[in-house]
């Protein structure tokens, strides 16, 4: 019955959020710092767990690939697809849901907690629309952006990977790289990325936004914030998986 | 002038405003007095709609906010101020751009204009040259000041102050006031103050509301108050012993029964000290 309630309250919360803004240009700039907090921010962490992601998934599937029938170049072809579907938009989304998820839920409890949100409201602006908004939005269109990185950066380290440890070589890498390439997994990657995007950052303003109480219930709500966007984003993940492959 | 009309308010079955009634007159600095927990800050959060009302009217020159639209509610709160008990500054901003930041939402105005506005009014709250300094670096009475600037910077008609001046030294509290006093005059704001202080209440408290438990108890003015025979009051205002008999002193003394040339023991001889006797009546 909770479950429920909180639902239908995160439903009238993004409904809220529609709303003409009081002045274009400072939603623009909000909306412009959000997307350098959330993408910019993150980026150095995308960065070194894409490459290590890649890395690790061409020395396991070497490491499985034993059979005399299968040739070494079909290791490039699972890294990349791995990575392209699976690890970069879920590994990463999940890992983003811990950076970013917090720092928003973070962000929006201190605002609730010391009035600043009532402060907002008071001068005649639609809190919902103006701080949770940008936020979304801002996420919506750097998360994606970091997932592709991944997937480039993935395939990079998986193929760095594969020369330093001596069991494939750039050359083969290129070449199984090509083999059977499908177009759609990049897009049901990018169906991903934008689907948890939007799952980690309204989430995460959900539980901020809504805090009640003091400085410890901040705590509390980042975590819970992380902890539910995790598994919608896993939820999510099977069923795209399900439904689109 | 906001009129507030039999409004209640319950949390869960807990009844916090129980029909409270006044009239917050405009260029005046109204007071709103109470015990710790008496609903003094649910009442301001109500008359702003902060807070939903269970019931009972809240009149902004005559239009109501308990039942206006979204719209219409937002309009109006273009035109309030409100300085929160904990001053709520936008810590991720500095002075300037905190008291910048209703400009920027609500006026096409530029830089310079907005920048010279702010130096007004933070030159108004005798803060000038605090432009650039973050809330962590000022101290309590500079964020409340800062806070005053930011609520009145967009001119507006309504103020409401939740404890302008709570922990803060009696000097810095009666600036404090004396600011918000002038500024409700020079720019004829109907202002609002929550405060135990009762030296606020002495030196600007001109239309006053003593709630008790959720009920609007006692209206009057400073000097009503002074001479007010209403015992819960008094022992909410007076509540030293000291202070009970330094005002009992004063009724006499405005009474011309004790003068600085008489001798107080005399008087205590003639047994003229019963306190309270031929005062005025309450309203
Ligand atoms: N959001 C809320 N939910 C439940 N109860 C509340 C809420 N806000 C206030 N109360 C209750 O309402 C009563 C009045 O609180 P209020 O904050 O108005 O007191 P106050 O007069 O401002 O006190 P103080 O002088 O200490 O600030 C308190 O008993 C408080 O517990
Ligand atoms: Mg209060």
């Amino acid at each position: 019955m909770i479950q429920l309630s909180s639902f239908g309250k995160y439903l009238l919360m993004i409904r809220g959020m529609f709303h003409k803004p009081e002045n274009l240009k400072m939603y623009w700039k909000e909306f412009m710092h959000q997307s350098v907090e959330i993408g910019y921010g993150s980026f150095g962490i995308v960065v070194i767990i894409s490459v290590f992601m890649g890395a690790v998934s061409a020395v396991q599937t070497a490491f499985q690939l034993t059979s005399p029938f299968v040739t070494r170049e079909t290791i490039a072809l699972v890294v990349r697809d791995t990575v392209i579907l699976e690890f970069a938009p879920t590994l990463i989304c999940i890992v983003l849901a811990g950076v970013v998820g917090s720092k928003i839920a973070s962000e929006l409890g201190n605002m609730r907690v010391s009035e600043q949100i009532d402060a907002l409201e008071i001068m005649g602006i639609n809190t919902k629309s103006y701080l949770i908004g940008p936020k979304i939005l801002g996420a919506l269109l750097t998360i994606p952006m970091l997932v592709v990185v991944a997937m480039v950066l993935g395939i990079y380290g998986g193929r760095m990977a594969g020369a330093l440890g001596g069991f494939l070589s750039a050359d083969e890498f290129d070449r199984g790289l090509q083999d059977r390439f499908v177009a759609k997994n990049v897009w049901i990657g990018l169906a991903k990325a934008y689907s948890f995007s939007f799952i980690i950052s309204s989430v995460a303003a959900y539980y901020g936004y809504y805090v009640k109480g003091g400085a410890l219930e901040i705590g509390r709500a980042s975590t819970n914030a992380v902890i539910t966007s995790c598994i919608m984003i896993l939820i999510t993940d099977y069923l795209i998986a399900y439904f689109l492959l | 002038m906001i009129e507030v009309k039999d409004v209640r308010k319950s949390f869960r079955d807990k009844a916090v405003l129980k029909g409270v009634n006044f009239v917050f007159e405009t260029s005046k600095t109204n007071m709103i007095i109470g015990a710790s927990g008496s609903g003094k800050t649910v009442l301001q959060k109500c008359m702003v709609g902060l807070i939903e009302v269970d019931q009972g009217e809240i009149l902004f020159e005559g239009r109501n906010l308990t039942t206006m639209t979204p719209e219409a509610r937002k309009e109006l709160r273009q035109q309030v101020g409100m300085l929160f008990q904990g001053v709520a500054l936008f810590d991720s901003m500095n002075v300037e751009r905190n008291v910048m930041f209703p400009l920027d939402m609500f006026t096409d105005w530029d830089i310079k204009k907005k920048l010279e506005r702010v130096n007004t009014v933070l030159e108004r709250v005798g803060l000038t040259g605090t432009n650039k300094k973050f809330s962590n670096e000022l101290s309590g009475g500079m964020r409340k000041r800062v806070g005053i600037a930011r609520a009145v910077v967009l001119k507006p008609k309504y103020l409401f102050c939740d404890e302008p001046n709570s922990g803060l030294d009696p000097r810095t509290s009666m600036l404090i006031d004396k600011l918000i006093h002038e500024i409700t005059i020079e720019n004829q704001i109907t202002t609002v103050i929550n405060t135990h202080d009762m030296n606020s209440v002495m030196e600007i408290g001109e239309n006053i509301l003593y709630l008790e438990d959720g009920i609007s108890e006692w209206k009057g003015s400073n000097k009503d108050l002074v001479f007010s025979k209403h015992q819960r009051l008094n022992d909410f205002i007076f509540a030293s012993e000291f202070l009970k008999d330094a005002k009992d002193m004063r009724a006499l003394e405005t009474r011309g029964i004790i003068d600085d040339n008489r001798d107080m023991n005399e008087i205590l001889k003639e047994g003229k000290i019963e306190p309270g006797k031929d005062e005025k009546n309450d309203k």
